[in-house]
């Protein structure tokens, strides 16, 4: 039986943005908790369940000891998740199954990163010997698909500027976003290169914030205190995170992840008025639009072109400015986004009738996908 | 010999072969015995099985010729570890040897802007230390 | 002081105070300046209220054993030459609840309900732990 319609995002709650020295990763969780249970119109005593991403650069706050922290007796979910980046909208969809089999009714999702004034751990950007090669960490591994999407099909750097340009236009028109001075392709082209072919300006920011939601039923979403945001299109979609090892290197899972989603909205692309596609660099928004469906793999360099990814263009995109210049929140700078975007609630930077959004997150090096469609 | 800070490749009972056979210069592989696939002894899930047949008889190591071309590499500038700040900028690339598989090392010689995707490579030897060689690509002679 | 080799507490921002107290001998408990209500471990929200003002009170030390275990496995190298020994939780009168030990006493003589009282534990230089003593 469908999950379509059935459940609803009922509250969002942020947390200051950019570099926090003095705030704990704790304190962040409470804190965003705390404003998405009061968005919700709920208090803590609500809440039934809970799903928490660890921070990896602070993993000591977990499911239990945020239920502990709230003072919530019982819960009937409680859990860490880890599908690395995918994580925010694949908790929100177990959010939905847990309601549906009756385990809870309230479920609280919770995230902080604190990239911004944490030590920085280089990790390994693939399983074999790549650290003794100087391959860390996520901007080698995403550079590595960009290369090889180049040199096949020609996309451009230039292409790529586009879109950094498009969001941090878009991130001039939101009060909270922490880049805000506006830039052009040339800024972009001579922005230092950190992992050719990607410079500076093609990867997302660093950033201390947290953020929660709410989910519950669209009955009990109805009597709460926002217009319901309504689920209507899930899914999800993981390939060989390995790169040596990905039979096909440009597969980053989109396609499956978008496919089960529409399927379950019962929409198609040109239903959607907006979209929140996950940006940890701006390649990740070219090959998300060809495996998604937008248009053809090859051709998301010329698509891209024109300013067609602006709010006033014919399929605005990341309007809050991202990844790229709001906040690097991970999976939830987009799904906030999203949620705000069909509460008519982003003054200068609304899309004008958004009634139709799509969301996503990726995880590792471009290698794991989870899908959102809602709907006000 | 100098000490070299680089992270180190970790050489487990399964791998090991592989990292004795670089001190010698030689490139090997594991083939199956059941199908003939050739694999990388440092792919994921070690050398449990074949990623071809699903055999899980016990491979062979078998001597590579270190050829293969280039399908796609990044050129790092940020120095994400001190170790690595005197080769900044270096490439990280992964190319298909002849025999089959895929390999991650970096590339060596060559100028970014002169790198072609499909160009033709050859494995050659880095001793880092008196334990530890890493095999490294070039251009192709 | 000989040297202490047993695990020390992991003392976070959000506990300094508590751990500050301790070194002066004096048991300090959050409260609640919204609410009253205490709370231990400290958190930066009231679970009861939801209010993010908090304090650091005095309490008088004085409670109850809630319940307890005795040791007989070493769980922890530094601790073989300690078994058979107890851990209680120790309930306080302002209704916290926290884990120690009982000193002076052997663990077949604790009880439940026993009343007890904090005292204090000068590890090492820098950390003091609070325990309890038969009141």
């Amino acid at each position: 039986m469908s999950l379509k319609d059935k459940y609803a995002i009922a509250g969002v709650g942020y947390t200051p943005q950019g570099k926090l020295p003095d705030w704990t990763v704790r304190g962040l969780f409470l804190e965003a908790s705390k404003n998405a249970i009061e968005d919700a119109g709920l208090t803590a005593k609500d809440i039934d369940g809970i799903l928490v991403e660890l921070c990896w650069t602070d993993p000591t706050t977990q499911c239990w000891s945020l239920q502990a922290d709230l003072g919530i007796e019982h819960t009937g979910l409680c859990a860490n998740y880890d599908s690395m980046g995918a994580s925010a909208i694949a908790k929100v969809q177990l959010a939905a199954m847990a309601i549906d089999a009756g385990l809870c009714k309230a479920v609280l999702c919770a995230f902080v990163e604190k990239s911004a004034t944490a030590p920085a751990i280089p990790y390994r950007a693939s399983l074999g010997a790549g650290l003794a090669y100087g391959f860390f960490g996520a901007m080698p591994g995403i550079a590595m698909a960009a290369q090889a999407h180049m040199s096949k099909y020609g996309t451009t750097s230039r292409q790529l500027g586009e879109i950094a340009v498009t969001q941090r236009r878009h991130a001039c028109l939101n009060p909270i976003a922490q880049m805000r001075t506006p830039i052009t392709i040339e800024d972009h082209q001579n922005s230092r290169m950190i992992a050719a072919p990607l410079h500076l300006l093609d990867c997302c920011l660093v950033s201390d914030g947290g953020r929660a939601l709410v989910v519950t039923s669209a009955e009990r979403a109805k009597s709460l205190r926002h217009p319901p945001v309504y689920i209507i299109g899930m899914g999800q979609g993981h390939v060989i995170l390995d790169l040596p090892e990905r039979p096909d290197m440009l597969d980053c899972g989109a396609k499956r992840s978008g496919e089960t989603a529409f399927r379950m909205a019962g929409v198609t692309h040109k239903d959607l008025d907006f979209l929140e596609l996950y940006d940890a660099t701006t390649y990740n928004i070219i090959t998300q639009l060809e495996e998604l469906g937008f248009c053809k793999r090859g051709e998301g360099g010329p698509f891209v072109e024109g300013w067609r990814l602006a709010i006033d263009g014919e399929l605005p995109t990341n309007t809050s400015g991202g990844m790229l210049s709001e906040a690097y929140l991970q999976g939830w700078t987009g799904l906030i986004e999203v949620v705000r975007q069909l509460r008519g609630d982003c003054g200068e930077r609304q899309v004008k009738d958004a009634k139709i959004g799509m969301v996503t997150n990726q995880g590792g090096f471009i290698g794991f996908h989870s899908t959102l469609i809602l709907r006000r | 010999m100098v000490e070299i800070q680089k992270p180190l490749p970790g050489i487990t009972e399964a791998t090991k072969p592989y990292w004795e056979a670089a001190k010698q210069h030689e490139l090997v592989l594991l083939k199956c015995v059941d199908c003939g696939h050739h694999r990388h002894p440092l792919a994921p899930g070690d050398s449990f099985m074949c990623p071809n047949c699903t055999s899980v008889k016990q491979p062979q190591w078998v001597k590579a010729s270190g050829k293969g071309r280039l399908i796609t590499w990044t050129v790092v500038h940020k120095v994400f570890l001190p170790a690595f700040a005197n080769e900044v900028p270096y490439v990280v690339a992964i190319a298909q040897l002849e025999e089959g598989p895929r390999m991650l090392a970096n590339l060596r010689g060559v100028k970014p802007d002169e790198i072609k995707s499909d160009m033709e490579v050859e494995v050659f030897y880095e001793d880092l230390t008196d334990e530890v060689t890493l095999p490294q690509f070039r251009k192709a002679e | 002081m000989a040297d202490y080799d047993k695990p020390l507490p992991h003392m976070t921002r959000e506990a300094q105070e508590f751990w500050q107290g301790c070194k002066r001998h004096e048991l300090l408990i959050q409260r609640c300046k919204d609410c009253s209500t205490y709370r231990h471990y400290q958190r930066p929200m009231c679970p009861n209220c939801g209010s993010w003002n908090a304090e650091w009170a005095e309490v008088s030390g004085k409670g109850k054993v809630y319940t307890y275990i005795v040791a007989h496995q070493p769980f922890h190298p530094t601790f073989v030459d300690d078994v058979p020994y107890a851990v209680v939780i120790v309930e306080l009168e302002e209704g916290v609840r926290l884990v120690s030990n009982v000193v002076d006493c052997r663990p077949e003589d604790i009880y439940i309900g026993m009343p007890v009282e904090v005292v204090f534990d000068d590890v090492t230089e820098k950390v003091t732990l609070p325990r309890f003593r038969r009141a």
